[in-house]
């Protein structure tokens, strides 16, 4: 048997190597964790708008690519509820270091009241000219938060292309809004105003009855499906100062 | 001559490879392995086998955690206060799974993304712990390291099969390259012959309990082909 003052030395040795080594790892690991998570977010960005992409294909797209177009071809903004642009400085205040569209955090955004939200813009413009509008939405899928990227067209109207992420999901079903590519293809095409009137796009359980503002739902994830169409409904809205500016 | 017997004789068994050894690497493999025989660590073999990818990087973490994690045991197994082994055990095994993390997360962003609730799980993994308590505990590092690679691989193996035919059936992929489907995406489809073209994608072995139904017929296969399983039992 060892002894309580044995067994404390080995506690307190043991508990100092196993800290310096995983401290020092992750703290030398850092920038690489850093750069690794800004091109996912990059890339989930760029996934909207991958059918549109200028010589580039998505599906091989390296990291330096990434940010070539971020740097290049993409302009980021930030505006608040009522569409108005909010500077650097500004966005900078509300805690995102950087002031850029990419380092505001839509999830943390989401818990605050309506009114007071800051929404991401990303503004891609393509050699011909052609702009593709980038804006994000959350909402709640069946276990967790959903999230997506909404890809519009320059007449804000038409969707160019989205892609949708989550965080605990179901593989195989709710998961599917995320990993199943043919289902969020159904998407680029539709259209999110009627007749001017606000519409949405809708995922429709059984099947679309509307050619032009609704999708297939997925057997089995209804309640994810639901999200989506919520998040859409409610989340495209936000912008909608922002599409009248734009329109004029 | 007569001197380096001596020698030898003194020494504690010198580290060799042979057929007990041997036998410490491929018993966990077939005749004593940690899933199909054993049924353990069935709850990551559900979790993480919906995608080959997915299924191997668990597999080379699992093989990575089990082994250093027997021969570090084992290297201190004469300081580890008796009282506390335990805690010490889930320590080394804490610090380890938390080195492949950050690893991962450096290395494979997307895997890491995808798997990183289960990655923190191996801490939990009973096959993991049962090593160290039955194994390392009381064997030399040499051993111990065979023993953790062993079981380690016996898991990851069934870990792949299981993977394998859950995405193949699934969503008619192998590590994310469509192979066989219904439309002339999938690889298998552009050879124009019939019974290639009729199989679609069965959603159902995407889902958790297909998992169960591929672990227990594995078990039942395993059983029949090797003899020796069913006079354990």
């Amino acid at each position: 048997m060892h002894s309580t003052r044995s067994i404390i030395i080995f506690v307190v040795i043991m508990t100092t190597l196993v800290a310096l080594l995983l401290a020092g790892m992750s703290t030398a690991l850092a920038p690489i964790h850093k750069k690794n998570e800004m091109l996912y977010a990059k890339k989930a960005t760029l996934s909207a708008i991958s059918d549109h992409l200028d010589g580039v294909d998505f599906a091989t797209i390296s990291d330096d690519q990434v940010i070539d177009i971020f740097k290049n071809n993409i302009k980021q903004s930030v505006i608040d509820m009522n569409g108005k642009a909010l500077s650097k400085e500004e966005v900078e205040a509300l805690g995102y270091k950087g002031g850029e569209a990419e380092n505001v955090d839509i999830l943390k955004e989401m818990k605050k009241p309506e009114a007071d939200r800051i929404l991401p813009m990303y503004v891609y413009e393509k050699s011909d000219g052609k702009k593709y509008y980038i804006v994000s939405t959350t909402g709640k899928g069946l276990w967790d938060v959903i999230w997506g990227c909404i890809a519009l067209e320059d007449d804000m109207n038409t969707i160019a292309g989205v892609a949708f992420d989550h965080k605990a999901e179901t593989p195989g079903l709710g998961a599917e809004i995320k990993d199943n590519k043919a289902w969020v293809k159904q998407f680029t095409g539709k259209k999110i105003y009627d007749n001017g009137a606000y519409r949405s796009v809708f995922v429709r359980k059984g099947g679309a009855k509307d050619d032009t503002y609704e999708v297939d739902g997925i057997s089995g994830a209804t309640i994810t499906a639901d999200g989506v169409s919520e998040m859409l409904g409610r989340g495209l809205k936000y912008y909608e100062p922002f599409f009248k500016s734009i329109k004029g | 001559m007569a001197e380096t017997k001596v020698v030898e004789k003194k020494k504690a068994t010198p580290i060799s490879f042979g057929k007990k050894e041997r036998a410490l690497i491929t018993d966990p493999i077939n005749d004593n392995n940690p899933i199909t025989v054993q049924v353990l660590g069935i709850c990551s073999a559900l979790a993480v086998t919906t995608g080959m990818k997915n299924a191997a990087v668990m597999a080379v973490a699992v093989v990575f955690v089990c082994l250093f994690a027997n021969v570090i045991t084992s290297a201190i197994r004469n300081r580890i206060p008796s009282q506390i082994r335990m805690i010490v055990q889930l320590v080394i095994i804490a610090t380890l799974v938390t080195v492949v993390e950050l690893t991962l997360k450096a290395v494979a962003f997307e895997s890491y993304k995808q798997l990183s609730v289960f990655i923190g799980l191996i801490i939990t993994n009973c096959i993991i712990m049962g090593r160290l308590e039955a194994f390392a505990m009381g064997n030399r590092p040499y051993e111990s390291a065979l023993d953790g690679l062993g079981n380690g691989i016996g898991y990851g193996l069934i870990l792949l099969i299981v993977a394998f035919i859950r995405e193949l059936f699934g969503k008619g992929e192998l590590f994310g390259y469509k192979i066989i489907g219904a439309t002339d995406e999938y690889a298998l489809n552009t050879l124009n012959h019939w019974w290639l073209e009729w199989y679609s994608n069965n959603g159902l072995m995407v889902l958790f309990p297909s998992a169960m139904f591929v672990i227990a017929v594995l078990i039942w296969v395993h059983r029949a082909w090797n003899p020796k399983l069913v006079d354990i039992s």
